[in-house]
């Protein structure tokens, strides 16, 4: 049987009626990742050894009678951005090249304890800059569903670990979409949790303002019961939010009688490919059979989301990716004649173009004389897109957009352009500067290539996202898969 | 031309607690290098900070007790430049909305009093030590660093004063008198020599009567009171000296050499930096409850002042003497635990304690709470010339000797045989010597000379190797003469 084919709830199911051991399920994903690993290119790091030793344990568990959550045993792989105490943690970029952490990350702690397996550490954009996963620092990873085209980014290994099976469920991070934006483009669930929800503590941060770890799954089941052992305030973080756990498992009803969907034109209006606007116009059509009420609103402000978003991330990414200054740890120039030559050449050495370009954007928009006028601006203008999702969510229970402009685009094809490059993440990036929760499950295929539909929550509104995402689902019936 | 100088007072001050500003570590000093670090304090990639909130609580404390307006909404900002001490080459500090403002420091000094005003104070996190091996022992030409991260997140508070001070002398006591507040909160131990307190000064020059500021200059590495006064003693004297002759003062970082008593370049204003300042965006901002905020004020200890303030209303002192005894917390407790167990006059303990005492402690550079003559030793000491024992003079004798020793006067008064010597017969006895043995001073007593009764007096006193009862010699000497 092809144990890597399955979704968590699938898998959890047979473990526990010891149908299948967590031995024989990793061996299965680890013969999945020798078989197509060397096209995709997901992973940095594979934790073959360590992953088969935590499986044998799981193993145990189950023959001593124990019980077992519904993660244990689980095949999971890990952006490269988050630190696994003793496992290689590159964030993708050359300066880390060598960096092995000396503690683990509260997410990944916290599903390590439930028992998941870890398979390996994935590709992502350098520092999570990208949208394509071409910004690695070491390869380029590709697209299941056509080889030729991006994952997405900047989580693009992550989404691709899970489209092509070589890990059953990845965890990503999201700043201005790039958890929703690679899971679409490679036709899986991504989500972003509400900003605080997910302890950052131990993910090496990109803009720590709208930074958030979340799962990318086969299903909003499996969604739901990641985000149920992800979640939970963590004391080494200032910025998690103290709430109660819920079970996000029990908000999951086919049933949208009464619930009020937005759709700002906004993002729906030009820039969207226009047979991507038919795949959505269509699956809204699914929601109101299903009792939705959908109208189209509006959020005036977010027009101006990506110029607000470019220099707010980038001017917390200069003084956040200051730290790297090959005086403690990763990439030191062998040869500096001095404190400043090191300084320079650990720098020019260890990071890659795009990174340098935010650590200038960002370093000019915090000068002096140039902070009102830019930071400051930035976030008057995020303030004024929180008050129009803060109206909008007065008529509606959720919103929904596309997730992408447009479909995976080829590798090389935005290299040379960094703004139409920035452009692949204009419906994401309003939902990470208001801080909400937002989910992209398949809705389609153009040209044979994958489109998501984006529901966006309200804050801390992840069971009402959560349930209109799984309606959806069950009523679409997503069942294509790349060909690999 | 007459100038006045302007100066103002930076003063770091280390907070006294058990762990660091924004992680558990341990701030103690003294440990072995790199031991007292996590993953928060050394900067590594993913780590996130955390308030210690003692600190915020001990820099409201300090807001409170110096007359500072504390803010309900607080946040704190990165400074951001590159230097290997700083493990995130940003340091958590605080800018446009410090924890209080607005305060004021009241001074006594000889012949006036004065009031400082404080500008600001806030709380940010100390950086680590540098080691430079080879080169001059700095960073520039050295083969190597070492860096030392014991330090790096130590909570650091700066209180920044207003231009307000004008002599060295003002800038002396005002330090001391933020120090005496420090102790007294609790908040610090304050101790310069281990780093725990760093003043900056800032210092210009402007013709007297004129409103507008000079040029100034930041003076660095004062570390000690006596560096204070004289570095900005000779910071005046030179730009007096460079204005006179018709030069700019250059708006730079002057370093004070204690052994060369000057003050050079350290960096000048080109090379100041853009510290990018921005709120942090891993920290959430600071707000307070008024109602906290006055529980606080209710708590707080006795300082310097309403100290000073109760020497003079129940000791009866002079305002002099509780000026001086209110300087540091521990002269005051020395005193007051003095007081309690003499149960005599407390002027008298105030002239032991600022006269003897205080010469060798200064001598000896000693601080009071390590000298070996405890209260206990004064008081028995006192006690002793009280009942006639041992003359005021023997006392000076015995207060070196206990200083250096430890040992108690009684023990001292027995060993060395000092007891004084206060039989009638026996001084009747020596003065006749005396008389005897100096007939032209006797002559001279006799012509009206009122120093010679003093030399006989004196000659007594050498017979009996001091140990004579003045009183009793001074009664015998008239009355045989």
């Amino acid at each position: 049987m092809e144990l890597f084919k399955l979704t968590i709830h699938e898998l959890h199911e047979k473990l526990v009626s010891k149908e299948i051991s967590a031995k024989e399920l990793a061996q299965s994903v680890f013969s999945r990742i020798d078989d197509v690993e060397e096209r995709v290119k997901s992973y940095i790091t594979v934790t073959r050894d360590e992953a088969l030793a935590k499986a044998a344990e799981i193993d145990k568990k189950i023959a001593g009678g124990e019980s077992i959550g519904p993660l244990a045993g689980i095949p999971t792989a890990i952006k490269d951005v988050m630190n696994t105490e003793g496992i290689r943690t590159t964030c993708g970029s050359k300066i880390l090249g060598n960096y092995v952490p000396v503690y683990t990350s509260t997410a990944v702690k916290n599903l390590l304890e439930e028992g998941i397996v870890m398979t390996g550490k994935t590709n992502m954009d350098e520092f999570a800059m990208g949208s394509s996963t071409e910004n690695s620092g070491f390869f380029v990873t590709r697209n299941p569903w056509d080889l030729e085209r991006v994952p997405g980014g900047s989580s693009g290994g992550s989404a691709s670990v899970v489209a092509a099976d070589e890990a059953i469920f990845s965890l990503g991070s999201d700043t201005g979409g790039s958890i929703r934006q690679p899971a679409a483009l490679c036709g899986i669930v991504g989500m972003k949790p509400t900003y605080g929800l997910v302890s950052r503590f131990g993910l090496i941060a990109f803009a720590s303002s709208l930074d958030q770890i979340g799962p990318f799954t086969k299903d909003v089941t499996d969604c739901a019961i990641v985000l149920n052992y992800l979640i939970g305030h963590d004391s080494n973080d200032s910025t998690s939010v103290k709430i109660d756990k819920p079970d996000y498992t029990k908000a999951l009803v086919n049933d949208l009688n009464g619930i009020k969907i937005g759709v700002p034109k906004e993002l729906m209006a030009e820039g969207i490919d226009s047979k991507i606007k038919a795949v959505i116009e269509n699956s809204l059509k699914i929601l109101e059979a299903n009792g939705a009420v959908v109208a189209e609103t509006s959020l005036p402000n977010i027009e101006h989301s990506l110029s607000a978003y470019y220099i707010i991330a980038p001017a917390e990414a200069s003084s956040n990716l200051a730290r790297f200054d090959g005086v403690r740890y990763g990439y030191r120039v062998p040869d500096a004649e001095d404190l400043i030559d090191m300084y320079m050449r650990t720098r020019a050495e260890g990071f890659g173009d795009e990174v340098k370009r935010r650590i200038m954007l960002g370093t000019y928009a915090l000068s002096a004389g140039y902070y009102d006028a830019y930071y400051g601006q930035a976030q008057k203008v995020r303030t004024l897109i929180m008050d129009d999702f803060n109206r909008a969510f007065v008529d509606y229970d959720v919103l929904v957009s596309p997730t992408t402009p447009t479909t995976a685009f080829k590798i090389g094809e935005k290299v040379g352009d960094p703004l139409s490059m920035y452009l692949s993440d204009i419906c994401t990036i309003p939902v990470n500067l208001a801080g909400l929760p937002g989910i992209s499950v398949p809705c389609g295929t153009v040209d044979g290539l994958p489109v998501g539909l984006q529901v966006i929550g309200k804050t801390l509104g992840e069971e009402m996202m959560l349930r209109v995402a799984y309606s959806f689902e069950q009523s679409f019936g997503w069942s294509e898969k790349p060909k690999l | 031309m007459e100038y006045e100088s302007v100066i103002g007072l930076e003063i770091h001050v280390e907070l006294d607690t058990e762990s660091k500003m924004f992680c558990s570590c341990s701030t103690r000093f003294g440990e072995a290098p790199n031991t007292q670090t996590c993953p928060v304090c050394l900067g590594m990639p993913g780590s996130l900070p955390v308030p210690n909130k003692k600190a915020v609580e001990y820099v409201i404390r300090t807001g409170l007790a110096i007359f500072c307006d504390i803010s309900l909404f607080s946040q704190f900002h990165r400074k951001n430049y590159f230097y290997p001490d700083m493990p995130k080459n940003y340091q958590i500090s605080q800018y446009d909305i410090p924890l209080c403002i607005d305060g004021h420091v009241d001074l006594e000094m000889e012949e006036y009093a004065t009031t400082i005003g404080v500008t600001r104070i806030h709380l940010e996190e100390d950086t680590g030590k540098l080691l430079h091996i080879g080169g001059a022992g700095r960073i520039a030409g050295a083969d190597y660093s070492q860096v030392d991260f014991n330090r790096a997140g130590v909570p650091l508070m700066e209180i920044v004063s207003e231009p307000d001070i004008r002599t060295p002398e003002e800038a002396k006591a005002y330090a001391q008198k933020i120090r005496a507040i420090l102790v007294s909160l609790g908040v610090s131990d304050c101790n310069m020599d281990q780093g725990s307190m760093r003043v900056d000064a800032n210092i210009s020059l402007r013709p007297v009567g004129r409103e507008e500021f000079g040029v100034k200059a930041e003076l660095k590495n004062l570390n000690s009171f006596r560096s204070l006064q004289r570095g900005l003693a000779y910071e005046i004297e030179r730009q007096t000296k460079a204005l006179q002759n018709g030069e700019a003062i250059v708006q730079e970082t002057r370093h004070w050499d204690e052994t060369k008593n000057t003050t050079s370049t350290l960096r000048t204003k080109e090379y100041a930096h853009d510290y990018r300042y921005f709120p942090d965006p891993d920290l959430v901002p600071m707000e307070f409850d008024q109602e906290w905020i006055e529980g606080l004020r209710a708590e707080l200890p006795e300082l310097p002042d309403e100290r000073k303030e109760r020497y003079m209303s129940d000791f009866g002192l002079p305002a002099h003497d509780a000026n001086l005894l209110v300087e540091t917390k521990a002269t005051g407790d020395f005193f007051e635990a003095a007081v309690a167990l003499y149960g005599g006059d407390a002027k008298t303990m105030s002239n032991w304690i600022l006269g003897d005492l205080t010469y060798y402690l200064n001598a000896e550079n000693v601080e009071i709470d390590d000298s070996e003559v405890k209260p206990a030793h004064l008081v028995e000491m006192v006690k002793l010339i009280d009942d006639g024992t041992i003359s005021g003079k023997i006392a000076k004798e015995i207060f070196s000797e206990m200083f250096k020793t430890g040992k108690m006067p009684k023990a001292i008064v027995e060993e060395k045989g000092m007891t004084q010597i206060s039989g009638e017969d026996e001084i009747a006895k020596i003065v006749d010597d005396v008389i005897a043995q100096n007939p032209d001073a006797v002559k001279e007593f006799h012509d009206g000379r009122e120093r010679a009764f003093g030399f006989l007096v004196g000659q007594a006193m050498r017979l009996t190797k001091g140990r004579g009862n003045p009183q009793l010699i001074n009664k015998l000497l008239k009355g045989k003469l």
